[in-house]
């Protein structure tokens, strides 16, 4: 076995000897650099990772302008972006993480998608210095664990309260319910926030059910109650698992109310399988707009729909954003090594699709969140809601 | 009252799709006492199977006979699928420790997932499902019931009467109920044993891929890791009614079925585990399941 | 005599050498972090396995509810450690945590213990695949009640636990688990074990107390099964309920029988290959989980006693029936030689 595993470095590092190799710049910068992805490729939510591999081949056609390489203190530096599985587990995720370290030598680390992996493995990229973006872990918790970890995406009682002011203000709605799953830290942080901001402005939560993980796919029971109390909103901050079942469940049991979610609701596969009557006129929190006309968004919708014959969803955006975070904080290095791609990335300040990013002392960026509404299947823009 | 009812409907039809599913399982396992945890995974084979089919030979608006003739494909496909792995994967265990074939069964769940999330017309994304059976909501009273709701339920019941008059009356029936009983007395008596093993099989898959059609009927999103739990439910179903016996299964999974929808009502956020307290407490009073008899193990 | 203390000097000169060369390899960077972190998660699951191996190999009880016992063994050694490592005002770094998280290990794995006695009182007259459902089960019902536990991060999962597993520990646990378990298998309680497992009811008819010893038999595994989920949770530093899904326990069936069930040695090669082959199938990317699935079938069908082949290693002193089958034919070879002279027959024995 360890023979195998010697057999298996030798080949990366030969892999690792084919660079760009123009070395004008500083000694100490290597000419070839690998940033690690971990990605979630298998398990229930595996079809984010196929958005992942189409936000990395678009970042990597852009890399291929400039032959695959960022200059960084004046030198050419190949990039490769290393695409690893963490199948949702968090102590997969934490042995892909030491791979990224000790054998890939990543510079930084970009990914995972859950909280869950990255409170995991956050504490190894932070022992290591390798500074760690994660893509969308919107929990309270994962930056908290070092000033290596950072986010590309705001986070859970941001996304709750802005949904509670869009329908408490918005919406004019005075009574809301919410479904959510309890085995689902995303789901269950948004609800929480979610019912302290709506009354908090006075409006009133008249249900709250809970259901069992993804696994559930019959929300009939608890839909039975919601129903009986007749709310004017439907909250339902969960995955895209089961979201058009409890869409499609909640409609065929007549309840009317406007459906209200979180950036989970931002995916195509939604309205795809759902059925887009099913959706029409729901209403939902995402980081950005498809449809919004910055430089910076227009470039990269239309670089995605040749790729991927799609709009961009918010899974794919952010984890461009963590990409190009790292690569602009590269670019703008000083001094090589981790502890200053740290401080640059602190110091990100650059326009992404979802609008101007800065990252606060926390790691956590400052982004404004937009309000999407659908119609005929395609999220439109509503309004957009300032970062705090 | 109405509230109650409505409940009882859901539950009828979460039960219905446990009970089909179970009673795949009971057959195997009544046949060669072995746990089938891919058992549910033919579920979902059915369930992609049927979409291509329906995709490729017909569309919405159909006629019926098409539909049923893409449902009795997909039960055949599935069904020889079914032979094929039991004849692979299973068979060499025969004489092995009962829990070889449950580990095998747990690899070629593995498998199935797995392979095909890799081929790229299945793939990790979930799909919506077509509605293949027309549906308009009826309401009576203030109860409403969907045509889903009644053909998942008919179906059920047809299918499990005509499983109970095939295990009862027809000669492959007995032969099923001999081997299940002793193989080796049944292989003297002149019962071709694999003959009867791949048949049981074929039957239960095809059960299965029905289960597979009729489930994303009512669950219109499919998708390759469908299969986890609904798998659990079905073996838990099995056993509680009493594992071999398919009366028992088609008990347990409609009583499962509407314990946890009643649960799910009366409190959500303790219902998972409080459904599993309960069928821990039953299996402790009957322990061989509500319908099984405690068998005299003989020396 | 002499030639016993002989061998049990070598095996421990074996199991200093074994440690010190992967410490070495690790500390001069041949074995990377990566490899190492995934060595540990390896020695956890052969803790896990052997706990598993005591119910399911030798006493012939199926259980598929052993993550919840590694549940309970984690988050009640994780409470333990950070609480009072603070309360004491003690750096995970300071010599005195090592004693603390030893503690901590042994009220994991105690409670865990107590769970499984108190479950398997009740439950073992239940037999077969109706106490695998119990088990399921309870397992799920562990979860469940772990999730509703604000304390605990709920579904979000328990943070900040300090890193006090490091691979010393999980080499010496991992040493003591197979030596209680060899010393449990030779003992006359793993010999009634083995005697209900081959059939319960002539044990019984010899005397045998059966839900005594299946009692025993699956405290003592549930202690183990909760000392190794102490080690993971101090070597993860962090645990969420999904961590001790359903998946978790067939995963353990699944390490059991590609090694050898009813197998010290099986179930340390089994658990050690099966956790290390997904990750060295990292360069199949989309194919990996297929093919190990494939492998895990190949091992299935072709091996019939797993990858041991229901041999034990030397120094266990365990003789199992292919062992001696083996011996039997040595045995018959020597004699054939000894009828031409020579003194093959005594050389063997010796």
């Amino acid at each position: 076995m360890k023979k195998l595993f010697g057999v298996l470095l030798s080949v990366v590092m030969m892999v690792g000897c084919v660079g760009c190799g123009t070395g004008s710049g500083a000694s100490d910068v290597p000419d070839e650099i690998t940033i690690g992805f971990a990605g979630t490729l298998s398990g229930e939510n595996a079809l984010v990772g196929e958005y992942q591999k189409n936000a990395i081949k678009v970042v990597e056609n852009e890399l291929a302008a400039n032959d695959g390489c960022i200059e960084i203190m004046g030198k050419k530096v190949k990039v490769n972006i290393a695409l690893e599985d963490t199948e949702a587990k968090p102590d997969i995720c934490a042995n892909v993480y030491r791979k990224f370290v000790d054998e890939y030598k990543a510079v930084a680390i970009v990914g995972p998608n859950e909280s869950s992996c990255a409170l995991a493995a956050g504490p190894i990229a932070q022992e290591a210095e390798v500074p760690n973006v994660t893509i969308f872990a919107t929990n309270d918790e994962v930056t908290k664990v070092g000033d290596y970890v950072f986010r590309a995406c705001y986070l859970d009682p941001f996304q709750g309260k802005v949904a509670a002011t869009f329908a408490y203000d918005d919406l004019e709605a005075k009574t809301a319910a919410v479904l959510f799953s309890n085995a689902d830290a995303y789901s269950k942080y948004l609800k929480d926030a979610f019912v302290e901001g709506f009354e908090a402005r006075g409006g009133e939560v008249v249900a709250i059910e809970e259901y069992a993980g993804a696994d559930v796919k019959d929300f009939n029971a608890q839909l039975v109650n919601i129903s009986t109390k007749d709310p004017e909103v439907l909250f339902l901050p969960n995955q895209v698992g089961e979201l058009p079942l409890q869409i499609k469940q909640a409609r065929g049991m007549g309840i009317e109310s406007t459906l209200l979610g979180g950036d989970s609701w931002d995916l195509t596969t939604l309205v795809d399988v759902a059925g887009k009557d099913m959706v029409e006129g729901a209403c939902y929190v995402a980081p950005f707009s498809s449809s919004d006309t910055s430089e910076a968004a227009r470039a990269w919708v239309k670089a995605y729909h040749e790729i991927a014959g799609e709009n961009p969803g918010s899974h794919a955006t952010l984890a461009y954003e963590a990409l190009h975070i790292v690569l602009g904080a590269l670019e703008s290095l000083e001094t090589y090594d981790g502890s200053s791609l740290k401080d640059a990335i602190y110091a990100t300040n650059m326009d992404l699709p979802s609008g101007n990013v800065t990252m606060d002392e926390q790691g956590n960026p400052k982004k404004n969140a937009v309000i999407l509404k659908y119609k005929d299947g395609i999220g439109e823009y509503v309004a957009t809601v300032e970062a705090e | 009252m109405v509230k109650v009812i409505q409940l009882l409907i859901y539950g009828l039809q979460v039960g219905s799709i446990y009970a089909l599913l179970a009673t795949g399982y009971t057959l195997i396992y009544g046949i060669i006492k072995m746990i089938n945890l891919a058992h549910a995974d033919f579920m979902m084979l059915g369930a992609f199977v049927s979409l291509f089919l329906y995709t490729g030979l017909a569309g919405s608006g159909s006629p019926m006979w098409l539909i049923i003739l893409i449902v009795l494909l997909t039960m055949g496909i599935v069904g020889m699928l079914g032979v094929l792995v039991e004849r692979i994967a299973y068979k060499p265990l025969r004489q092995r420790p009962a829990l070889s074939s449950l580990v095998a069964a747990v690899g070629v769940s593995m498998f199935i997932q797995n392979f095909l999330r890799c081929i790229p017309a299945v793939g990790p994304s979930p799909r919506a499902y077509p509605a293949m059976f027309t549906s308009a909501n009826i309401t009576i009273g203030g109860v409403s019931i969907s045509g889903i709701q009644i053909i998942v339920i008919l179906v059920s019941v047809v299918l499990m009467i005509l499983m109970q008059l095939l295990v009862t009356k027809t000669t492959i029936g007995k032969q099923m109920v001999a081997t299940s009983c002793d193989k080796d007395a049944s292989a003297l008596m002149g019962i071709n044993v694999n003959k009867v093993i791949s048949i049981t099989f074929c039957i239960g898959s095809a059960l299965a891929a029905i289960c597979g059609i009729l489930y994303s009927s009512v669950y219109p999103s499919i998708h390759v890791y469908m299969a986890a739990t609904i798998g659990n439910k079905a073996f838990i179903s099995a056993v509680l009614g009493g594992i071999g016996n398919t009366k028992g299964a088609v008990l347990g999974g409609l009583l499962l079925g509407i314990i946890e929808v009643f649960l799910q009502s009366f409190n959500s956020s303790v219902s998972y585990g409080v459904s599993f307290v309960i069928l821990i407490v039953i299996l402790l009073y009957k322990p061989a399941g509500l319908l099984g008899t405690v068998e005299m193990e003989k020396v | 005599m002499k030639n016993n203390k002989k061998t049990i000097k070598k095996e421990y000169i074996c199991f200093i050498a074994v440690y010190l060369l992967l410490y070495l390899l690790h500390y001069v960077g041949i074995i990377s972090n990566y490899m190492f972190q995934v060595i540990m998660l390896a020695g956890v699951n052969i803790i896990m396995t052997l706990s598993l191996n005591l119910v399911n190999g030798i006493t012939g009880l199926f259980s598929l509810g052993h993550a919840g016992f590694m549940a309970i063994g984690a988050y009640i050694a994780a409470i333990v450690t950070t609480t009072v490592l603070p309360m004491l005002g003690i750096s995970a770094k300071n010599f005195a945590s090592e004693f603390i998280f030893l503690i901590a290990i042994l009220i994991g794995g105690g409670i865990a213990a107590f769970g499984g006695f108190l479950i398997a009182r009740p439950t073992l007259k239940v037999r077969g695949d109706y106490l695998a459902i119990i088990t399921l089960g309870f397992g799920e019902v562990i979860r469940s009640v772990i999730r509703l536990i604000e304390y605990v991060g709920g579904p979000r999962g328990m943070i900040g636990i300090p890193k006090l597993a490091n691979f010393t520990w999980i080499f010496v646990v991992l040493l003591l688990t197979v030596y209680v378990s060899r010393n449990f298998i030779t003992s006359t309680y793993g010999r009634a074990c083995l005697a209900i497992r081959e059939n319960e009811i002539a044990a019984e008819a010899m005397g045998t107390d059966a839900r005594h010893y299946k009692t025993i038999a699956f405290t003592l595994s549930a202690f183990m099964a909760g000392v190794a989920g102490a080690l993971f949770a101090h070597l993860l530093m962090f645990i969420s309920p999904d961590n001790f899904a359903y998946s978790k326990s067939s995963d353990l069936l699944v390490y059991l029988y590609t090694g050898g069930v009813g197998t010290i040695t099986g179930s340390v090669v089994g658990a050690f290959l099966m956790t290390i082959l997904p990750e060295f199938l990292r360069f199949m990317e989309d194919w990996r989980l297929v093919i190990y699935a494939l492998v895990l079938l190949y091992t299935i069908i072709f091996k019939p006693y797993g990858i041991a082949g229901n041999r034990e290693l030397k120094f266990l002193g365990i003789h199992t029936y292919a062992e001696k089958k083996e011996r039997n034919w040595k045995m018959r070879i020597m004699k054939l030689f000894a009828k031409k002279g020579g003194n093959g027959h005594e050389r063997f024995r010796g």
